[in-house]
């Protein structure tokens, strides 16, 4: 399983990138591969405000529903559109096509507290 | 691999749309001596389809044989067990169905005096008590038509409980294996859903839930035995939580058939529970049919149930709608009453004495599976069960088989699947609700399916990614069905 080094995690399973002055989000090669085949990804409204921690879409796969965390606080500047006619690009490119939010961070520190990819590689070894 | 249960004579059968032939037809109207009636002077002209390409012309046994063909590949617990612990999913006994034609029942309209249906209004009363009675709460609606319709009533109930208190509240809080409909209720009344996180053992973390219930928290909302088959052992020390900071506590009935005649939600601290009578109660609700969902609640929440209630007065039943603090309607008429007298004729044919056994069997049953399949299946939580009991794939995944395998592998052995990947805490979930229906000779013969499968998983796992190899179609890509839904016939272009 792949989990880029220059991303940030959560215990959530989603990763977050630093981009200029926006943080993308999206969810983690491990949670793709157990949600499954993603069939609708449902996702906030750009301008919501969300605090660290809050739901900010769902992902719906054959096999269930899970929300999805917002891994910092801030404000959804953009979305993945693309996501709404093609869910799959989650499960093909988690990282890169599949990003899900971009979000203007209240506070760019927050990423900090978010894990490194080995703490997260941790967690989720943990968890099997 | 031949199946003990499917052989032979299960026809093929296509679409109707491909079927028949131009100019057929199963009616004969031709000597009716009723003068034809020019169609454009009965209709609007944007009401009148002209044309209709592809409309399916048959003859009455081809239309018979069709449909007779595809309810042949139906599954249900009138063919087998049914292991999914949801709607229908014990014997619903044909007494039930004699009452439920029961003329005086069927022959009465809803706008009927209430003098002309006593019968009816002393059955609504009636059951409404006996759900008091083995709920151990003080009033009932059995308007709801099913359970997360009663999610729906009991929260609005507490939202009006609240209000009147002067005490609008935000969040409701609702533990991580909860059932999907509970989150979505909460949403749907206006709430916000925080999730709970469970402790190890499956149960509610008690120190969570001390942690997040403040004076935002409307409600708690839990089901027990929670979706693990587990008895929440804690519940009474949760309401005291909930209740010390001016919560409700809420539980979701739907296990209810773990505790019939032998717990009582209210001695739990229970404020408010829906019921789901097609499941413990017995009453069909298979394809979608109408179901029933009542509710029950505590004194303080009776004010604001739905109008209107049946009420006794020296041995005469009338309807009350003269309730201002009523939630207001929320089912046409009376809610579903002919699955509610299917449940009163449960009740009444079972006694209490049956009930509780009906409770002990069910148990009694979930722990016999769960010690067979023990060894051969890994338990996310051992030790004993209530109702229902829950595996995983977690010795299978060694050798690349997941639990969707499994459920494929059991279709072949002629089983419907158990719920699988429920609750959402187990990682590869199997749960598996045998009910008090089953026989031992069927339970030992669905573990022995069972622990073929584990067998297979191990010996030839790659074979067991290609099942189903008995039904008519194989398996389906759910997928690309979830992504392209086709939602129209054949001939609505």
């Amino acid at each position: 399983m792949n989990f880029p080094d220059k991303l940030k995690y959560t215990k959530d399973h989603e990763w977050a990138k630093l981009d200029g002055d926006v943080v993308v989000v999206g969810i983690s090669d491990f949670a793709q591969h157990e949600l499954g085949d993603i069939v609708f990804v449902e996702l906030p409204a750009v301008g919501k405000k969300l605090a660290a921690g809050d739901t900010f879409g769902v992902a719906e796969s054959v096999k269930t529903v899970s929300d999805l965390y917002s891994p910092v606080a801030g404000e959804v500047m953009e979305i993945n559109a693309e996501l709404e006619t093609a869910p799959e690009k989650v499960n093909k490119d988690c990282y890169g096509a599949g990003w899900m939010v971009k979000i203007k961070p209240a506070n760019k520190g927050d990423l900090d507290s978010l894990l490194s990819a080995s703490s997260y590689k941790a967690v989720v070894s943990a968890g099997h | 691999m031949t199946s003990q249960y499917r052989r032979g004579m299960v026809f093929n059968e296509k679409e109707v749309f491909g079927k028949g032939s131009p100019g057929r037809c199963g009616v004969d109207f031709s000597d009716t001596g009723i003068p034809e009636a020019d169609v454009s002077a009965l209709a609007p002209e944007t009401h009148l389809r002209r044309e209709l390409k592809g409309f399916p012309e048959l003859s009455e046994p081809e239309v018979i044989r069709h449909f007779t063909r595809l309810s042949q590949w139906n599954y249900g617990v009138d063919s087998n067990i049914y292991p999914l612990g949801s709607c229908t999913m014990k014997h619903n006994p044909r007494v039930n169905e004699a009452v439920a034609r029961m003329k005086g029942f069927t022959d009465i309209h809803p706008f009927a005096p209430e003098s002309a249906c006593q019968g009816t209004l002393k059955m609504i009363h009636d059951l409404g008590d006996w759900l008091c009675e083995i709920t151990g709460l003080d009033a009932a609606t059995l308007q709801p038509a099913a359970g997360a319709h009663g999610e729906f009533t009991g929260l609005l109930m507490i939202r009006a409980a609240l209000a009147k208190r002067g005490d609008a509240r935000t969040k409701v809080l609702l533990p991580d294996s909860s059932h999907g409909t509970n989150p979505a209720s909460a949403v749907f009344c206006g709430y916000q859903a925080v999730t709970i996180k469970s402790g190890p053992d499956g149960k509610i973390d008690l120190d969570e839930l001390s942690r997040l219930m403040d004076n935002s928290v409307a409600a708690l909302m839990v089901t027990n035995p929670n979706t693990l088959g587990i008895f929440e052992s804690n519940i009474v020390k949760a309401a005291h939580i909930v209740h010390e900071r001016g919560g409700f506590l809420y539980c979701d009935g739907a296990n209810l058939n773990a505790l019939m005649g032998r717990a009582k939600l209210g001695d739990m601290g229970v404020d408010v529970a829906h019921i789901n009578l097609h499941k413990t109660f017995s009453t069909p609700h298979g394809g979608g049919g109408p179901g029933a969902g009542p509710v029950c609640v505590v004194k303080e929440l009776a004010p604001f149930l739905p109008v209107p209630v049946v009420v006794e007065e020296g041995g005469k039943y009338r309807l009350d709608a003269d309730r201002p603090e009523t939630i207001g309607k929320i089912h046409g008429f009376h809610g579903n009453v002919g699955i509610l007298l299917r449940a009163a004729a449960y009740i009444l044919s079972m006694g209490a004495d049956g009930l509780k056994a009906a409770t002990e069997t069910a148990v009694i049953n979930a722990n016999y599976v769960k010690a067979k399949l023990a060894g051969h299946y890994h338990e996310p939580t051992p030790g004993k069960s209530m109702h229902e009991c829950v595996f995983n794939d977690k010795l299978q995944n060694e050798h690349g088989v997941t639990t969707l395998d499994i459920a494929k592998g059991l279709i072949d052995r002629g089983y419907h699947p158990p719920t699988i990947y429920f609750p959402l805490i187990v990682r590869g979930a199997i749960m598996i609700e045998p009910t008090e229906t089953e026989s031992l000779e069927t339970l030992d013969a669905f573990c022995d399916a069972m622990i073929d499968i584990a067998k297979q998983a191990k010996e030839n796992p790659e074979s067991l990614k290609s099942a189903p190899v008995n039904t008519v179609v194989r398996r389906l890509d759910e997928a690309w069905a979830a992504r392209n839904p086709e939602l129209k016939c054949g001939i609505c272009g």
